[in-house]
């Protein structure tokens, strides 16, 4: 009893001493508790006020935010967001048909949707399942158009953040299962499949992606029949599934080496078969012990989708390059490359996040076998 | 007197559950089993004991095909085990199996860990593998840790879920492995007292283990194992008051010196 009094009081008198005298109390136990570590503090300090002051002098007290070419934004010496302003729609779309263009702007707001109710909300597995599947399914109707009265837009001309969206997520969707089956297949018993297992895991790992993404885009029309024709960019696409899905198997490879023995044996004994046994006892629990390499895969995926641009299909890093060989903005590359930069650090610190709650909300809900 | 007469023809005149021909199994150069005969008829009880290594949980674990014996024939409710997987997976739903380290599926509740294969492999209605799910556990006591996740139980609760899981597949046969040997002391006797429940009730088990009292109390006959053969076969009295082999008389002055 006495303790919580002393307690509420000393909170009171806490409270009102005021925010600066607490700050102030914890700048002197954490910050110059000696004479070392005040030093450095105050270095620190030094070398931030040092990299900061430029830094908003140029990105807002002298940057241009209206202008109709990089000369203006020169005389005043700070950003050019004027190029932003004036190109930022075919930075997001690309040569996407002016008029149309709210249909990607669309699928972009129909990814940020489904990333915000995948971790806001708590869903069902299969709920996930079936809105990625329908918004990405979606989202490709929507850029083809031909229904409803929207004139069809072919493959050639979705660039822009779409394309970095739609690879990924298409990407790292379909090469999932695959991943699956390699990462079973290269612990199977039976030789013939852990070696194609392995053949394709290695195989993938062992070749840049660019080399992929060659292979897929400029050899295999050589190999098709006269007269089938694949569009570049659905090649593209296999070649990211083939490549993350080695990746991707891998991780999954890591998890199921860590379910015990006697998780298989105690299935077995009970007569359940490989399949179901594989689906619920051991996939459940290998699939959440991969989970940050799963992401860690994703992420990066995302990141090398801008490697598409090598073989001219145009997305976010390739509509900038394009953009910035307007005579008039010649020297907007600062600003340009600053703006795909906050957009994949927007999207990929959002992933790293996600897997981070998702992580802390499976050790809550799923405490790992007490061991003596 | 009259009843354990009568108890004892009883199990004479039951059929053979389980039958070992000269089953042999080795590691690479290593002879694991030699020679294995065993017959365990339905209601019989059969306590294992020897020292470590020497083969009696490969013995046991060789019934349901989780070790593959290399010679000799093994026979489960007249079903000879083989390569062939249906057979296998046949012979697996009649038997069931307690291990050391218990083994519960670590990402599901204790009611998930029960209903799982009946309703997967029994192809049971979730409500009524939930019900005979709850029966099981009001046997063996802990109905009330239905919801939890087993990392939440203590290591004798877990024991007692593994075995509530083994009987939802309504085995004719138990194996027990070591099922108290990871156990803390005090919990030891609720898991016994789960198993002995079972013995009375008539199930059939094959135990290995080194809980003697536990022997005396339920086994109808005692195998002593040592270096992969069985030395001795007889029943609990006998086997304790006047062991036969020199090897049985040093096990057992070892175990029961204190």
């Amino acid at each position: 009893m006495t303790d919580i009094t002393h307690d509420a009081s000393a909170g009171l008198f806490e409270a009102r001493r005021g925010v600066v005298a607490r700050s102030w109390d914890w700048a002197r136990t954490n910050l110059f508790n000696s004479v070392l570590n005040s030093l450095l503090t105050l270095m620190i300090v030094y070398l931030i006020v040092r990299l900061a002051v430029p830094l908003i002098n140029w990105a807002i007290v002298d940057s241009t935010f209206v202008a109709q070419n990089d000369a203006a934004c020169k005389a005043a010496g700070g950003a050019c967001w004027a190029f932003i302003g004036n190109w930022g729609r075919f930075l997001l779309f690309g040569r996407f048909p002016d008029p149309e263009r709210w249909r990607p702007a669309l699928v972009i707001v129909i990814f940020a949707a489904m990333m915000l109710m995948s971790s806001r909300v708590r869903l069902s597995g299969k709920t996930l399942f079936i809105m990625w599947g329908g918004g990405v399914a979606g989202s490709v109707a929507l850029m083809f158009g031909g229904f409803l009265g929207m004139p069809y837009v072919e493959t050639e001309l979705w660039n822009g953040v779409p394309l970095n969206l739609l690879l990924t997520v298409g990407g790292c969707g379909f090469a999932f299962p695959v991943a699956i089956f390699a990462a079973l297949g290269r612990r199977s018993r039976m030789p013939a499949i852990r070696w194609l297992s392995v053949a394709y895991i290695e195989l993938f790992r062992g070749v840049p992606l660019i080399t992929v993404l060659f292979m897929a885009t400029v050899m295999v029309p050589l190999f098709l029949p006269t007269g089938v024709t694949i569009a570049k960019l659905w090649r593209a696409e296999v070649a990211f599934t083939l490549f993350f899905g080695s990746y991707l198997a891998e991780a999954i490879r890591g998890g199921l080496q860590v379910i015990p023995r006697g998780q298989y044996e105690a299935a077995d004994a009970l007569g359940i078969g490989y399949w179901r046994k594989t689906r619920l006892v051991i996939l459940p629990q290998a699939l959440a012990i991969s989970i940050p390499s799963l992401v860690n895969t994703s992420i990066s995926a995302f990141k090398d989708t801008v490697l598409i641009t090598i073989v001219g299909i145009f997305d976010l890093l390739g509509d900038v390059n394009s953009a910035m060989n307007a005579p008039e903005w010649r020297s907007a590359y600062w600003e340009g490359y600053t703006f795909v930069a906050a957009i994949f650090f927007a999207v990929c610190f959002f992933m790293s996040r996600y897997s981070q709650s998702l992580e802390r909300s499976l050790s809550r809900a799923r405490p790992g076998p007490r061991r003596k | 007197m009259a009843t354990q007469q009568a108890a004892t023809a009883a199990q004479v005149a039951g059929r053979p559950m389980i039958e070992l021909r000269n089953v042999n199994k080795w590691y690479g150069d290593f002879h694991v089993l030699k020679d294995i005969n065993l017959e365990v008829r339905k209601g019989e009880k059969v306590v294992v004991c020897g020292p470590s290594g020497s083969g009696k949980s490969t013995m046991i674990r060789c019934i349901n095909r989780l070790e593959e014996h290399q010679k000799g024939q093994i026979f489960v409710d007249g079903i000879e085990l083989t390569g062939d997987v249906k057979h296998v997976e046949a012979i697996r739903r009649e038997v069931g199996m307690v291990f050391q380290q218990f083994n519960l599926f670590p990402h599901l509740t204790v009611l998930q860990n029960l209903t799982l294969a009946p309703i997967w492999v029994r192809k049971m209605p979730k409500k009524e593998a939930e019900e005979l799910a709850m029966q099981l556990l009001e046997r063996v006591k802990i109905p009330e840790q239905a919801n939890k996740y087993p990392g939440q139980l203590s290591g004798g609760q877990q024991q007692r879920v593994a075995i509530a899981r083994s009987l939802c597949m309504k085995p004719e046969v138990m194996l027990f492995d070591e099922p108290t040997s990871a156990l803390d002391p005090e919990m030891i006797k609720e898991v016994l007292d789960v198993m002995v429940g079972l013995a009375l009730e008539g199930m059939t088990m094959i135990c290995v283990t080194h809980e003697m009292g536990f022997a005396r109390t339920v086994a109808d006959s005692m195998i002593f194992m040592d270096r992969g053969q069985v030395v001795e076969v007889a029943p609990p009295k006998e086997f304790f008051a006047n062991p036969k082999s020199d090897r049985t008389k040093l096990f057992l002055s070892q175990i029961l010196s204190h």
